[in-house]
């Protein structure tokens, strides 16, 4: 029942995957090749325009900001793809929990979710960092924490939608317990809309943890963040847009890359849910107004 | 069924709903008032820094905020109050909460309701446009994945410095001028928040309607409406968008949230004096009171509003209806 249908945009989606992998790997160079580039300070070469020495200007304290566009991709990709995989995590256990135990479990957890999918997402997280002034090993946690709902929500649904099929009672007849039955015949029904619902969470979960570096509860200097980058440039943004200029257009470009990926994915062969013919939920995009 | 039935349903449909929506308003009161505990220092955080008071003032403070009792009848003397429409005081500026927030919607209103009304135009003519012609469609995919994929805050900041600041064609924040009262300044002001929101949302909301359109052209009633050779217009406006407008309208509603939770990024980006830039004004100060208010009241605006696009799309969806 699985419908095929032939992806539309496999040149964009290979496009942003290229410029994840550009990114990464210039991230990751640019931390073993000149470990300290990103904290030079160059106190005769402050507030610089961008020019051949140095592409993206520098900032007040003559730093390149180029440099530091690279090292905060360190930071933005980690949060984003580790939190990502943190939300799928959560929200597959919580989806197969409650789509297979039915009941009073599945009751409860819906609530839960529900609850959770009712509190703005920005602001429950902007307090939360206000209180506890997170690292970047909490940050990961607290996005991931925010980031479950929408695919335990899926995830539920299919699952579902799977225990009814023949191979799974059948599996059941000869005696399979639940947790081999889930594992072997349930899960792997449910990877197609994990990933896609993944590939969407690290672009949220990079946009969400600009938004607080952004406003000064996230990653704090002098750790390089696209956000608070941004958010040091506020101030000087009339007279030096460049600071402002690029950190932004990194969280824009990475952002798009990651939805481009998962645009491809989403369609290409959306599974359709075997019980009731329908295909999968849409995920809502919830922009960050 | 007969119109009573069809009522006495309706009526049971929405009973259903509010009850179910009380337990989760309980959690998410449960939730954000752990959050605030969580803080180092509690509520009075705030005043733990400040060196002008003294500890027997914390202590007096304390006893009469009530923090000195356990946490259990803190959180019911809290959630009756709150419930009573008590909601405190502002530890910023000693005023009431309910007050504080009040003044601050028409702001929200006003900026919200207009790019609201932008985003729903536009996200139905390119939803609309895309699913019958496949250049808009290619265009439209592009344009709606660039626009969820901006970060609105650095947005903002771009139309500031070009149209502000370079062109000068407005004003770059704030709702109005000192002292001005026209309402062509109004405008002016008006129009560079307005455009940011309304970019994000017509991006997700035409996206959502698009998927949708497409669904509905695939169904064997659409197919059935062009065999009768029904105009492709009527077939388009008559069959298939009627059957798309469901998902669509939960998604404008549940985003429309934020008229009461204001567009916190947009605003403080913006100086636009509506309640989202309260949020983060309020952050800034640890004023817990007010965020805590204006946390639940954004989440039992969500709870709402998707209560009420469940009951308009019950109300145009025949097939909803039987199911329920």
């Amino acid at each position: 029942m699985i419908k095929r249908r032939r992806a539309p945009a496999t040149h964009a989606a290979r496009t942003a995957a290229l410029f994840l992998g550009a990114l990464t790997a210039a991230a990751l160079l640019a931390s073993v090749l000149m470990p300290d580039a990103a904290a030079t300070l160059d106190l005769s070469y402050r507030r610089a325009a961008p020019s051949l020495s140095h592409w993206f200007g520098t900032d007040e304290l003559g730093r390149d900001v180029f440099v530091r566009v690279l090292n905060g991709a360190r930071v933005s990709l980690a949060i984003g793809l580790l939190s990502a995989l943190l939300s799928a995590a959560l929200g597959t256990a919580i989806g197969v929990t409650a789509g297979y135990a039915r009941r009073w479990i599945d009751d409860v957890l819906m609530r839960f979710t529900d609850a959770m999918l009712s509190v703005p997402r920005l602001p429950l997280l902007m307090i939360a960092a206000a209180i506890l002034q997170p690292g970047v090993p909490l940050l990961v946690l607290m996005v991931g924490a925010v980031g479950w709902m929408e695919t335990a929500r899926v995830v539920r649904a299919e699952v579902q939608s799977i225990a009814t099929r023949d191979f799974v009672t059948a599996a059941r007849g000869i005696g399979a317990s639940p947790a081999r039955v889930v594992w072997r015949h349930v899960l792997p029904g449910v990877v197609p809309t994990v990933s896609v619902a993944t590939t969407l969470a690290v672009g949220r979960g990079i946009l969400l943890e600009s938004a607080l570096s952004f406003f000064g509860v996230g990653v704090q200097p002098p750790t390089a963040s696209w956000g608070n980058m941004l958010y040091q440039a506020q101030t000087t943004m009339m007279t030096e847009p460049w600071l402002a200029l690029f950190p932004g257009a990194f969280i824009f470009l990475t952002v798009l890359a990651c939805n481009s990926v998962s645009a491809r994915r989403d369609a290409g062969p959306r599974p359709v849910l075997a019980h009731t013919g329908r295909r999968t939920q849409l995920e809502r995009i919830t922009p960050l107004s | 069924m007969g119109d009573r039935e069809v009522a006495v349903s309706a009526l049971r449909f929405i009973a259903r709903r509010v009850v179910q929506s009380v337990p989760l308003l309980f959690v998410i009161s449960l939730l954000v008032f752990a959050l605030i505990h969580a803080a180092p220092g509690g509520p009075l955080a705030l005043y733990l820094d400040n060196p002008n008071v003294r500890p027997e003032d914390i202590a007096r403070l304390r006893h009469a905020m009530g923090l000195d009792r356990s946490l259990p009848e803190q959180y019911l003397a809290w959630l009756a109050a709150f419930v009573r429409g008590d909601w405190g005081y502002s530890y910023a500026d000693g005023r009431p909460v309910l007050s504080r927030i009040i003044e601050r919607i028409p702001a929200t209103l006003e900026l919200v309701g207009t790019s609201t009304l932008v985003a729903l135009a536009v996200s139905l003519a390119t939803g609309i446009a895309a699913s019958v012609h496949r250049g808009v469609d290619r265009a439209a995919t592009l344009a709606t994945i660039a626009g969820i994929s901006l970060p609105v805050f650095w947005f903002g900041l771009m139309l500031q410095i070009v149209f502000a600041n370079t062109l000068g064609w407005f004003p770059s924040s704030g709702r109005a001028s000192f002292g001005a009262t026209g309402f062509a300044d109004r405008v002016a002001h008006l129009i560079l928040p307005a455009a940011v929101l309304a970019s994000v949302h017509a991006a997700a909301w035409s996206r959502y309607l698009r998927t949708a359109m497409g669904e509905a052209l695939r169904r064997a009633y659409v197919r059935a409406a062009r065999a009768r050779g029904l105009r492709e217009s009527s077939v388009i406006l008559g069959h298939a968008l009627p059957n798309a407008l469901a998902p669509f309208i939960t998604v404008v509603l549940l985003d429309a949230s934020i008229m009461v939770s204001g567009a916190v990024v947009t605003e403080s980006v913006f100086a636009w004096p509506g309640v989202g830039s309260l949020f983060t004004e309020s952050l800034a100060k640890r004023d817990y009171t007010v965020l805590m208010a204006l946390l639940l009241c954004g989440s039992a605006a969500v709870i709402v509003l998707n209560l009420v696009a469940d009951l308009v799309v019950r109300a145009i969806d025949p097939r909803v209806r039987e199911s329920s």
